[in-house]
């Protein structure tokens, strides 16, 4: 009856996103792996249709739900409904996409001939020397990247421990911006398609809600 | 009256996490397309594990009445 007995390999994923986070204090070019993170989730959808990479290979859903499940560091609340409405969801993807195209933008300059800050920055605003960290032999621009992407990394990673703590375990997938984008790819893709009429249950005004 | 049955009812807003499809024992909910969780009616018993896993809280059990069915 029980399916939770046997463990896939994909269920160990929060090694990855573990490893990732602790790389970057010791050289920020492996910040790049996190490339994966973004272009994965984006291919599956467009190409298979799915969000197969936020249901099982997600790394960071995975920790969140360890530290908030195992660990009992959730206070197992459900958080307000403002976060799931399609207006945060969608503004918040805006905001970060926005943020991304801007350090974009910063690596062009340093390959343009710019200094290399090496600094991370964290929520955006707060800016944390990361000079420690090597850069291996790498072009200054390449650097530049991996500092600006270890920051995004950072900054979701920080996000998804509060809402983790202060909500349930995987509030950040509810406005994770990767996950709004495939869920919008995969609407997008079906469009029209609905299976079996489901959402008519509740308007057919024969069920009654007996707990949430 | 014939009595009645608990299933799970996925609510507009669910963001498609997977969350809840971890959680259910009897393999009763699954994504549908990456869009939504769906709930197979002849396999939920209404238990509620999916409910209290689902970040988003949009999942909520219902009863539904079986003449109704």
């Amino acid at each position: 009856m029980s399916k939770k007995i046997k463990k896939n390999w994909y269920d160990y994923m929060w090694i990855f996103s573990v490893t990732y986070l602790v790389l970057g204090f010791f050289n920020i070019i492996f910040a790049w792996l996190g490339l994966i993170c973004f272009i994965l989730p984006l291919a599956i959808s467009i190409i298979h249709g799915s969000k197969a990479y936020c249901n099982k290979y997600c790394g960071r859903g995975q920790l969140l739900d360890m530290l908030g499940r195992k660990f009992s560091l959730s206070r197992n609340k459900v958080p307000p409904k403002f976060l799931r409405s399609k207006w945060f969801r969608y503004g918040f993807l805006t905001f970060f996409m926005t943020m991304f195209l801007l350090m974009l933008y910063n690596t062009y300059l340093v390959f343009a001939g710019a200094s290399l800050k090496e600094v991370v920055t964290l929520l955006w605003v707060f800016k944390l020397p990361w000079h420690w960290a090597g850069t291996t032999a790498a072009p200054s621009w390449v650097a530049q990247f991996a500092f600006g992407f270890y920051s995004v990394m950072l900054t979701s990673t920080i996000l998804g421990i509060i809402t983790m703590i202060l909500f349930r375990p995987r509030s950040w997938c509810v406005y994770c911006p990767m996950g709004s984008m495939t869920q919008g790819i995969c609407t997008i893709k079906y469009k029209g398609e609905n299976k079996d009429g489901r959402k008519s249950e509740r308007d057919s005004g024969i069920v009654e809600v007996i707990s949430k | 009256m014939l009595g009645t049955k608990k299933l799970a009812h996925v609510g507009d807003e669910c963001v498609s996490c997977g969350a809840c499809v971890k959680e259910c024992q009897l393999n009763a909910i699954s994504i549908y397309k990456g869009m939504y969780a769906d709930v197979d009616k002849n396999k939920c018993v209404g238990c509620g594990k999916c409910a209290k896993a689902c970040p988003a809280g949009v999942i909520e059990i219902i009863s539904k009445g079986a003449a109704a069915v």
